[in-house]
């Protein structure tokens, strides 16, 4: 294999140099336990700190409305349970079909807990109606889950007015902003959002952390039971060295942040522009995602073009990553009304910081080479 | 299509054999692709306990990590649509036929060596590699493709191949025909660190986890199973059958009812819902009919053209001749053989060589 090339950002994204070199020292000098009384406890406790506070301004939210987690999917989980459980009396919840699984099996475990869910159908340009959401609302629905972007489709949600809507009717609104934090500028006073998740590895940052944003007021009994760390919210010992480069990343993300993004869109642009314009290519939905798109080719079948390209060393998707494997027809695509055919002919690319145009045209001609071969 | 004989897509089961045959191509320079074909939707709740199925999560995960040790590329695919339409709704209305079918025959003819076929060739190789023992060579003198008995005999899967093409036969490697005996395939997997080394051949027919044929094919076929009679020769009704799935060619026990004598199936007759019960020596035929015949070394025979044949997949060839009867190919055998069983396949030979074979009528 001669080169390599990665065009699944929207998967997870390479953890970037100057992200790891403020995380070291947190791995070796400094340690201790962040919830610790002691000099060594305190040390890490004001690095945790330090890093909250950073996300924190980034979305415009307090430093006491960021809560650290694992990952996204633990912050999908705990904001849908935590809430159902601290609000008995309400027992409906409506969500976006397309929502990642951290969302939808979530949702399909509290059905089975006597929850009544509501799915709404995005309509076929991938984006939800904000009226058909409001013509779900009830009386006993707690919660709206409706995700930013959408994580197949790179297509971005209208946050501020499902956020509006549910304000109107006093419900709460929660959006998985883990394919939008980092790409998008987030104020959650403007978009309405009550409740937001984030991640860190889809943004140059380290794994196994992320973040949820839950704003002040809002009654949600923890997912996990233990110590009093997160202000007793989110038992377990602070992974200080992943709170700080997450924050760091997050930094890097909004510094200089409409170069960061126009780099990104010329490179999607240009990628896109050549795709399209071969036989049978084309989009499945426009997406406003600097990174992240999705094509639909012809009777060739995606995961038979996925392999051929991974055999030229390129990377990419036949959906999210975590549907690799389970080998059924991706609900976000069948969701916006393709037929199982042409979801099986889709692919998904997402561009990003280390992508080149030399990767691209590399791309572009691997592109041309095994579509010829597969006709 | 631009095909790279240097490349070979191979079928990873999740098993000791497969895994050292993709490691085998590998080392004989090939560029390797390992796919595991997913052909039937497990029991996500059990697939823990039933370790070593052909098709269980456990066995695609034990591929993965063959193949990432191996260092090959490994992809999972989906042949359950193909799978259930040319495998399992054969192997049920067989069954609801009064017939016994072998869908690893229909399998190995439809699945691996055509639709993996076709993947392979999608992925520009030419070959597709399974962990058979077999033997695939051209041969010069006949100008043909031939598959033949490996040395490793108690593993000889031949049978399961009489139906290949041509074709097919000519875009097939198998690796581990070279081998004198399994325990050397499990010694190269023990040096070679690869982690199913050790794990036991799997039996049953994939699909059909638990053996449990009868529940499987009545919890599958369209109609509900009736109950019916046991007749003798003379259609006078010796009591009640549970359903003529549940009974096979030659079967004594299991037939809930005891007469003065040892009875046994003698024929199975679907049409009228009955199971023609008979004495011992009724078990045995000296003569078959066998349709969908088909021919390795040569397009066809000459009349009583001497040949062994195996009636079922365990068991050794018996000597035969073979003459033209229609379209079908009438098998007539120097002794009578216990048990043919329709739906069968039954399969020729040349000493080693694998002659042919077609289904029992």
């Amino acid at each position: 294999m001669t080169k390599k090339v990665y065009l699944d950002y929207a998967a997870s994204t390479p953890l970037k140099k100057e992200v790891l070199e403020v995380m070291i020292p947190y791995m070796t000098e400094h340690y201790g336990n962040a919830s610790s009384v002691h000099l060594f406890g305190r040390n890490m406790h004001q690095a945790l700190e330090n890093s909250r506070r950073k996300i924190a301004q980034i979305i415009n939210a307090g430093h006491d409305e960021i809560y650290f987690t694992a990952s996204g999917t633990e912050g999908d989980n705990w904001i849908l349970k935590g809430l159902f459980k601290k609000h008995p009396e309400k027992k409906h919840l409506i969500i976006a079909s397309f929502e990642h699984p951290a969302i939808l099996n979530t949702a399909k475990e509290l059905e089975e807990e006597g929850i009544e869910v509501t799915y709404i159908n995005p309509e076929s340009n991938g984006i939800v109606d904000p009226e058909k959401i409001e013509l779900a609302i009830r009386k006993d629905t707690l919660l709206v889950s409706v995700m930013y972007v959408n994580n197949e489709l790179g297509t971005v949600q209208p946050v501020g007015k499902i956020g509006k809507i549910c304000h109107k009717y006093e419900v709460l609104f929660h959006t998985d902003a883990v394919q939008a934090f980092g790409y998008f500028p987030i104020d959650v006073k403007r978009k309405h959002i009550d409740l937001m998740t984030m991640s860190s590895h889809k943004i140059y940052g380290p794994m196994g952390i992320g973040a949820v944003y839950i704003r002040r007021g809002i009654k949600i009994k923890p997912l996990l039971s233990g110590g009093a760390q997160e202000r007793k919210r989110r038992a377990g010992t602070s992974n200080v060295a992943a709170a700080v480069g997450f924050a760091e990343a997050a930094r890097l993300r909004y510094t200089e942040f409409e170069t960061n993004i126009n780099n990104l869109v010329k490179k999607k642009n240009y990628l896109l522009d050549a795709l399209i314009k071969l036989e049978g290519v084309k989009l499945n939905a426009e997406s406003e995602h600097p990174g992240t798109f999705n094509l639909q080719i012809e009777n060739v079948s995606g995961e038979i073009l996925l392999m051929n390209l991974d055999l030229k060393g390129i990377a990419v998707s036949s959906g999210s990553a975590c549907s690799s494997g389970s080998l059924n027809p991706s609900h976000v695509l069948l969701s916006i009304g393709l037929s199982e055919k042409e979801v099986k002919s889709s692919i998904r690319i997402s561009v990003g910081d280390l992508t080149t145009f030399e990767d691209l045209d590399y791309v572009i001609e691997s592109f041309k080479e095994i579509l010829n071969r597969l006709r | 299509m631009n095909l790279d004989k240097n490349k070979v897509v191979i079928g990873m089961s999740g098993g000791v054999d497969s895994a050292v045959a993709a490691y085998q191509l590998k080392e004989m320079g090939y560029e390797v692709i390992g796919i595991t074909m997913k052909l039937w939707e497990e029991d996500e709740e059990n697939y823990a306990e039933d370790y070593g199925g052909c098709c269980s999560l456990s066995s695609v995960e034990d591929a993965r990590l063959v193949a990432e040790k191996i260092g090959i590329p490994f992809y999972v695919i989906n042949y359950k649509d193909k799978f259930m339409e040319k495998v399992v709704e054969n192997f049920i209305d067989e069954y609801v036929s009064g017939r016994t079918p072998s869908p690893c025959i229909r399998c190995n003819k439809y699945i691996k060596f055509d639709a993996l076929l076709e993947t392979a060739h999608s992925l520009g190789a030419y070959y597709v590699a399974t962990g058979h023992y077999g033997v695939v060579k051209y041969d010069e003198k006949l100008d043909r493709y031939t598959i033949s008995k490996s040395n490793e005999k108690r593993k000889d899967q031949t049978y399961m191949m009489y139906s290949l093409s041509q074709e097919q036969i000519r875009h097939i490697l198998m690796p581990l025909g070279s081998f004198s005996t399994k325990e050397e395939v499990r010694q190269i997997a023990e040096r070679e660190d690869l982690i199913v080394a050790r794990k036991r051949d799997s039996q049953e027919i994939c699909f059909v986890t638990d053996d449990d044929y009868a529940r499987f094919v009545t919890e599958h076929a369209i109609k509900p199973i009736k109950k019916g009679n046991f007749v003798d020769r003379e259609g006078n009704v010796l009591g009640e059958h549970q359903g003529v799935i549940h009974y096979t060619i030659g079967q004594r026990k299991g037939l809930g009812i005891t007469f003065g004598k040892p009875m046994y199936v003698v024929e199975i007759k679907a049409d009228t819902n009955e199971v023609v019960l008979g004495e011992h020596e009724e078990v045995f035929k000296s003569f078959l009919l066998a349709k969908e015949v088909n021919f390795i070394p040569f397009e066809d025979f000459e009349e009583g053209y001497a040949c062994g044949a195996k009636v079922r997949y365990a068991g050794q060839p018996s000597n035969c001749k073979l003459y033209h009867e229609g379209a079908y190919v009438k098998v007539v055998f120097d002794d009578p053989q216990r048990a043919i069983t329709p739906g069968q396949a039954v399969v020729f030979y040349d000493k080693d060589l694998l002659v042919g074979g077609g289904i029992i009528l």
